[in-house]
């Protein structure tokens, strides 16, 4: 099966989205992602059990937090699917490549680029 | 151990946002395992705090470091070589902590990055609750080892009072009576002799409302 999806998303591979921590979530922005998406199995189906839960709730404070610094929560969000699913994995992922394209690039990473174009210039 | 909580990220913004250097200091013990103040939250309190002002347009200084404890001068000392380069502290520390780093730097201020709780348990994951408040004089011995100092909300020490009903504390449904446990406790123990007898006026001297209280060991002092 050859699906296509935005060629612009990185995979970070995690053996369970419970693997991921807020910080994981943070310093992708803090280095320049325009947006995150935690893709993690059907609620009830971790073969951890709890895993894609804990993705979930540090997601919502992923998203609080991004909010706070100006960044904007609407840029993380956790998806669920089954590992068959690849069509899915493929719809989630252009869905969300256009929400972020709406929201445009990361604005962290837009005012250390304008303060460094200022300082070069300057110099 | 010392309970703690998050402070808000804004509150922290506020205290912090004049400075250009700013040092992000955890503590490995007592708020890491209250998940309020140790390495991870220092990682992600700094982290947002650096995006923050950098979407200010604000380039400053937000680096990381987690001591073993702040309530201990040699591990206060650890960060003596870089302290001076730095303008501000946000200590993740109990209120202890942030203290004893401020006493030991002089000239660097020193905010608070938690709102220090009690002392208490880590009951369930995800729930912390008060056990001891530090009195002084320990009655633990006959109170079939629960505290009404630190869990009865009027402190009683002939409980329970007129409010108790169905193992609840009058003050609300969410707080067991202290009393109910002691009574529980000690019946399961076979002890109940020892709920008849009248405990005595408590020595309050060595609590709080004796000032701050200081334990001097000469065996132990240099
Ligand atoms: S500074 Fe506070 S939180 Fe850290 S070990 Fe000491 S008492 Fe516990
Ligand atoms: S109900 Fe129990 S815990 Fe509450 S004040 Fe009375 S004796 Fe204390």
């Amino acid at each position: 099966m050859r699906l296509s999806y935005p060629a612009d998303i990185r995979i970070v591979r995690v053996p369970c989205t419970g693997k991921v921590d807020l910080i994981h979530i943070l310093r992708a922005f803090e280095k320049g992602a325009d947006g995150v998406s935690v893709v993690g199995c059907m609620e009830g189906d971790c073969h951890y059990n709890s895993g894609n839960f804990r993705a979930k709730k540090r997601v919502a404070q992923a998203r609080q937090i991004l909010d706070t610094v100006g960044i904007g929560a609407d840029r993380v969000q956790m998806y669920n699917l089954s590992s068959s699913e690849g069509p899915r994995f493929a719809r989630f992922a252009e869905e969300m490549a256009e929400k972020i394209r709406a929201l445009g690039p990361n604005p962290v990473r837009a005012a250390a680029n304008q303060m460094e174009n200022q300082t070069g210039g300057g110099r | 151990m010392i309970v703690a909580e998050k402070k808000p990220m804004e509150e922290i913004i506020e205290e912090v946002k004049r400075f250009e250097n700013i040092l992000v200091l955890g503590c490995n013990e007592c708020v890491t395992v209250c998940e309020a103040g140790g390495k991870k939250e220092v990682g992600v309190l700094a982290s947002a705090l650096r995006m923050f002002f950098l979407k200010q347009g604000r380039k400053m200084r937000i680096d990381e470091r987690t001591l073993e404890r702040q309530c201990d001068p040699e591990y206060l000392e650890e960060i003596r070589d870089v302290a001076d380069g730095y303008d501000a502290v946000v200590s993740l520390a109990c209120g202890v902590g942030v203290q004893f780093t401020a006493e030991h730097y002089p000239n660097l201020p020193v905010y608070p990055g938690v709102d220090t709780c009690f002392m208490g348990v880590t009951e369930a994951r995800g729930m912390w609750t008060e056990r001891c408040q530090g009195c002084g004089r320990c009655i633990l011995a006959s109170t079939g080892g629960i505290c009404p100092v630190a869990r009865c909300a009027k402190r009683l020490f002939n409980g329970p009072c007129g409010g108790s009903s169905d193992g609840k504390c009058e003050i609300g449904k969410d707080t067991v009576c202290a009393w109910q446990l002691i009574i529980d406790r000690l019946r399961a123990l076979g002890r109940m002799e020892e709920y008849e007898r009248i405990a005595p006026i408590k020595d309050w001297s060595t609590d709080r409302a004796g000032g701050p209280r200081k334990i001097v060991r000469e065996d132990l002092a240099p």
